[in-house]
């Protein structure tokens, strides 16, 4: 009886040591053809979602993503360096003309997502609306209590994401203009974890995905003291009447050809633009 | 011998199955397999160490890395705009990345502190209890309870902390910041007591039996039979324990990334946020361009942490080792 147990153990352990070895075979890498994605460190993450459902459905074609922020894409698209350039912001007049004259085309610019951001507090808290300036005054330490925004005489708590996300880059590029946190900002992993803790602490202020839930309030944002404060949602965000919302490109010298227009066309199809909402962005094609 | 077994696992495994005794073939392939497990696991920490290290390394040797976070970021007060008074600041997603390692070495210091001056006393009375005092049947029930709560997921303390334990706290002694150093290491004890508790009681019930009868014998009381017997010939074991809870204090992560709040300031006051080593690892590594300098910066956290964790240990070790041979020769 003995022995038998033992032969089962070995068995079980040779079993287990086989299957590791084979799990270290390398994939076969005789791919045709591979297009590179370069860019906004902002789409890494849906670039990349994008590039596996692509190659999952398109076998023979890679897709290689890579980040380093919107400007290294653009310098790359413009050098040959990267067949689509992403970027979280359009180029500038001098970076196109730049590039026609490197490449003899014009670049192409492809709106491929949206992104917006929502500003919750507490349904406990009387403040109706907050322009962007005063945003920034909050998260970047300057106004400290509620009473100078004309709510309650209490002391602000704001919470952010972490800064490996693109929400909060988004939101120190856009809202601090580059300016640093405060220190004293707290940073909480994901949308939900923000979400729970604004609702339970009436003084507190957080930023995330466009999310509702019991116990927050989404509070309506202005762009500056004179126009009307917007609260996001799908339309206000494709139209551009909410403040804290931008289009997220591709870019290609001339027209997208090959596999590249294939990609394109399908990032901009159905399935591609499903996957956006699945990753925290909206769709820009309807349908 | 069961309580050091603890701290010195890996080796007795392998020792177990001897050479040359009578046994087929089967047996012996056996015994090179769980060997062999041994070696593997063993390897496979030295493999992780040398992971952590090479990329950690580029801190101290690459200049582009150094030019932006070199030693002197990472340890010194750093003037960030002409004019600014001097800081110790951690933004490492910034126009002017700042790298200061200090406010996480505070925060992981207070939260860890915290949680084991919460956690080892509760653990170690728990067991001191549990072991000479309760009747068998409530044993029965507190053991496996205390030893369920170390099977919790730690994401599930963190978010228990963040919902409900830092309301509490909140309403009880009205604080600002509702996720503070406080919240976040009472949901460390959670994690911790397990720990110690199972190893303390481990060491109590490894007291000879002998010990108690000769204490009772002299006419003590049962308490001053355990507090003055039983306790101290268990010491090397309770302090093993306590060595155990203080590494996994200092490496849990998401119970800390959940309940802290993760503002990397400096203060001592424990109601004050604090972001730590592992909650800074955990939250940042994600999304990170590999080989750029707050890449390097974190593995070198790690490889910090790891040091830390194996001096601690050593030095538990080796203070454990003392306290034994006080014992034996004292007997």
């Amino acid at each position: 009886m003995k022995g038998i147990k033992y032969k089962t153990a070995a068995m079980v352990c040779l079993l287990v040591a086989v299957a590791l070895l084979a799990g270290c075979g390398r994939p076969d890498s005789g791919h045709k053809r591979s297009v590179t994605v370069k860019g906004s460190d902002t789409m890494v993450i849906l670039a990349q979602s994008w590039a596996e459902h692509f190659m999952e459905e398109t076998p023979g074609i890679t897709i290689q993503v890579t980040g380093g922020g919107s400007g290294v894409g653009i310098a790359s698209l413009i050098n040959g360096g990267t067949d689509i350039c992403k970027a979280s912001r359009p180029m500038s007049e001098r970076e196109k003309n730049l590039a026609r004259k490197r490449r003899g085309k014009d670049v192409k610019e492809i709106p491929v997502a949206l992104d917006g951001v929502a500003v919750y507090v507490s349904d406990r808290n009387p403040i109706k609306s907050l322009t962007q300036e005063q945003l920034k005054s909050i998260y970047t330490g300057k106004i400290t209590n509620w009473r100078e925004l004309g709510g309650r005489n209490a002391r602000i708590v704001p919470y952010s994401r972490e800064n490996s996300s693109g929400t909060y880059m988004f939101f120190k590029d856009h809202v601090l203009e580059k300016e640093d946190f405060a220190m004293e900002v707290q940073t909480l992993p994901g949308t939900g974890a923000i979400v729970n803790a604004v609702s339970k602490d009436a003084e507190s202020i957080g930023y995330g995905g466009i999310a509702y839930a019991s116990g927050i309030r989404v509070l309506p944002v202005s762009r500056d003291q004179m126009s009307p404060a917007v609260s996001p949602s799908m339309e206000t965000v494709r139209s551009g009447a909410y403040p804290l919302s931008r289009n997220l490109f591709f870019y290609t010298i001339g027209e997208p050809e090959g596999n590249v227009k294939r990609f394109i066309e399908w990032v901009l199809g159905p399935e591609g633009q499903k996957l956006c909402e699945t990753v925290g962005y909206y769709p820009v094609a309807l349908n | 011998m069961r309580n050091s077994g603890l701290l010195s696992g890996g080796a007795e495994l392998t020792t177990v199955p001897k050479a040359g005794q009578p046994g087929d073939a089967a047996d012996k392939i056996a015994a090179g397999l769980i060997r062999g497990s041994a070696f593997i696991a063993i390897a496979s920490l030295v493999l992780i160490f040398v992971f952590i290290g090479k990329e950690a390394l580029p801190v101290l040797t690459s200049p582009e890395v150094k030019e932006e976070a070199g030693l002197s970021q990472l340890f010194l007060p750093q003037q960030n705009r002409a004019g600014d008074t001097t800081e110790f600041n951690w933004q490492p997603i910034s126009d002017t990345p700042k790298y200061s390692l200090l406010p996480l070495f505070v925060g992981t210091l207070k939260v860890t502190v915290i949680a084991v001056l919460i956690a080892i006393p509760l653990a170690v009375a728990a067991a001191l209890y549990t072991s000479e005092f309760a009747p068998s049947w409530v044993r029965e029930v507190i053991k496996p309870c205390i030893e369920i709560l170390a099977g919790i997921p730690s994401v599930v303390v963190g978010f228990f902390c963040l919902m409900v334990i830092a309301s509490w706290l909140q309403a009880a002694f009205g604080w600002t910041f509702r996720l503070n150093a406080v919240t976040a290491g009472i949901g460390l004890s959670l994690a911790v007591i397990p720990i110690v508790y199972t190893v303390c009681e481990d060491a109590f019930s490894s007291v000879p039996h002998a010990f108690r009868e000769g204490s009772i014998a002299m006419g003590a009381s049962a308490w001053q039979t355990a507090s003055r017997v039983v306790l101290p010939a268990a010491m090397p074991g309770v302090l093993a324990a306590c060595i155990l809870g203080f590494g996994r204090a200092i490496g849990e992560t998401m119970i800390v990334l959940m309940a802290s709040g993760n503002a990397a300031v400096i203060s001592w006051s424990p109601a004050d946020s604090v972001r730590t080593f592992s909650a800074t690892i955990a939250a940042e590594l994600g999304e990170l361009v590999q080989g750029s300098p707050h890449y390097h910066v974190l593995f070198f956290i790690g490889a910090f942490l790891f040091v830390l964790t194996f001096i601690i240990n050593l030095a538990g070790r080796w203070w454990v080792g003392r306290l034994q041979k006080k014992l034996q020769g004292a007997s």
